[in-house]
């Protein structure tokens, strides 16, 4: 942080109480917005691969020919789109978490093979996962019939027509939808505070804890970063649709 | 299964039934097409003339009969619809191109993705295949960006590539308008006078009469009526077919 920025924001501290962007002076407190903001970065960054992979394969799965398969997947996407993101991440955490096997690294101190922010990753994963396929899904049924036959007539398997020919096609329907939901996605991140996760809103409420005067400049920071952050990613996303349309077809 | 030989029919079909639910749509279809033949099914729609080719590479499956490609038998549970795929190719009336790959690429996607050819040997083989249809300079146009008759062409070059021995035609010209119907049937008469043995559902009775060697005349499921164009045309028999030649020519 460049010393004049942080002079002037330790001024206005000074001249209006309230205003105390303490996060943006004291080095403490930078380092804990700093990393919060990099355990946000990467819970979404994970999260997002993971809900696509496993929109893609619950997607294949949900055309399987097997009927108890496709109950598993449309089961799987009941469970997670019908109840809040906020209990699935406490259910995770409290109840699975004591199952899962601890190891000790110095023979005192028990540490779970899976921590709070291993859960995180997993929960919110199989949640945005849960709407991914559906998204997934609408696009593959956009495809039409006589493409997927003229695979077949081409001596396509159904695994081979799917990645080379149903998912490409079915991946750029699916953009928009897909676009809206890994958005919604960045933003439960936050809700893994509720888990103890060290994520920017965790961090800020720590912040105004500590110092009830930053509690209105942190939560203005917020809205500016996820104002910025999810800009990035819409307008990634935008760009990303544009590179694939293709010349001369509809979607 | 004996081996195959090529004096004996390449696609032998036997007393074929097939059913959409209680839809009866083929009711005991027999024909024999022999290497290098072209044969050209015609009739009213609605005849089964389509669900005929289409059950010969195993696209529909059928309830009762038997139908051999080269000694295999199509109407088989444990069928290796790859095997039989190689040997068939086919083209459908909408195209049905890769709409996100270039007239180059849909060419020479099948034989490295499924046939696993190598890649640079496929690439000079699917030039020459667009030269063939005549569609140098379009190889690298996306499908969207073709007229319908240079689709069908890519198609043709398309199911060519996999090398295969017949050509299943499924009215390939019925979605183009008049003048680029033209650019399609000179290609695959090509294809035919090169020895390519081929099925062809068509509503196109000139063509037929140029290139077939047998026309087979569908109705209600049954074939009413076949025989070499000359006869069938001028000396149609059966009241049904003269009803339809009528109309049609």
């Amino acid at each position: 942080m460049p010393e004049f920025i942080a002079d002037f924001f330790r001024q206005l501290a000074e001249d209006h109480p309230r205003w105390n962007f303490i996060f943006f002076y004291e080095p403490v407190e930078i380092q804990r917005v700093l990393s919060g903001i990099g355990v946000t970065l990467q819970l979404s960054i994970v999260c997002l691969i993971l809900s696509v992979v496993i929109g893609i394969i619950g997607a294949w799965l949900q055309g399987s020919p097997i009927k108890w398969l496709r109950n598993i997947v449309q089961g799987y996407i009941q469970f997670f789109r019908n109840t809040p993101p906020v209990v699935q991440l406490l259910f995770f955490y409290f109840a699975l978490g004591q199952f899962t096997p601890t190891y000790s690294p110095d023979g005192w101190l028990e540490i779970p093979w899976i921590s709070n922010v291993g859960w995180a990753i997993i929960s919110l994963s199989f949640f945005a996962g849960a709407f991914n396929v559906e998204i997934f899904r609408a696009g593959i049924e956009s495809v039409p019939d006589s493409t997927k036959e003229a695979a077949e007539a081409l001596g396509y398997s159904r695994m081979k027509s799917y990645i080379y020919i149903i998912l490409p096609l079915a991946f750029r329907v699916s953009l928009p939808a897909l676009n809206n939901n890994l958005v919604n996605l960045v933003k439960t991140t936050t809700q893994a505070i509720a888990i103890a996760v060290p994520e920017l809103l965790y961090q800020c409420v720590t912040i105004w804890n500590n110092y009830p005067s930053a509690q209105y400049p942190a939560m203005l920071f917020l809205f500016v970063f996820y104002i910025g952050l999810v800009g990035l990613i819409v307008m990634g996303m935008n760009r990303w649709e544009r590179q694939l349309k293709i010349p001369g077809y509809g979607v | 299964m004996m081996s195959w030989t090529e004096d004996q029919p390449m696609v032998s079909i036997k007393d074929v039934h097939k059913s959409f639910g209680d839809l009866e749509v083929l009711k005991g279809v027999s024909m024999d097409i022999m290497k290098g033949q072209v044969i050209c099914i015609i009739g009213p729609s609605g005849s089964g003339k389509s669900t005929l080719i289409r059950c010969v590479n195993a696209l529909n499956d059928i309830q009762q009969g038997s139908i051999l490609v080269e000694g295999q038998e199509v109407n088989d549970p444990d069928l290796d619809k790859l095997e039989l795929r190689k040997k068939v190719g086919m083209v459908f009336q909408q195209y049905n191109l890769f709409p996100h790959k270039t007239a180059l690429q849909n060419v020479m996607m099948a034989p490295i993705q499924v046939l696993k050819q190598d890649k640079a040997e496929i690439e000079k083989q699917a030039y020459e295949l667009l030269k063939k249809v005549r569609l140098e300079g379009k190889e690298n146009s996306y499908p969207g960006e073709l007229s319908g008759g240079q689709q069908q062409r890519v198609a043709i070059a398309r199911s060519l590539a996999m090398n295969p021995d017949i050509m299943l035609f499924d009215e390939v010209t019925a979605a183009l308008d008049p003048e680029t119907v033209k650019e399609v049937l000179v290609t695959i008469k090509q294809l035919a006078e090169e020895g390519m043995t081929c099925i062809l559902v068509t509503h196109e009775m000139g063509f037929a009469r140029e290139v077939a060697d047998m026309i087979y005349f569908t109705d209600r499921g049954v074939i009413v009526e076949s025989g070499p164009p000359a006869t069938f045309f001028d000396e149609a028999k059966d009241p049904r077919t003269k009803e339809f030649l009528s109309q049609i020519l």
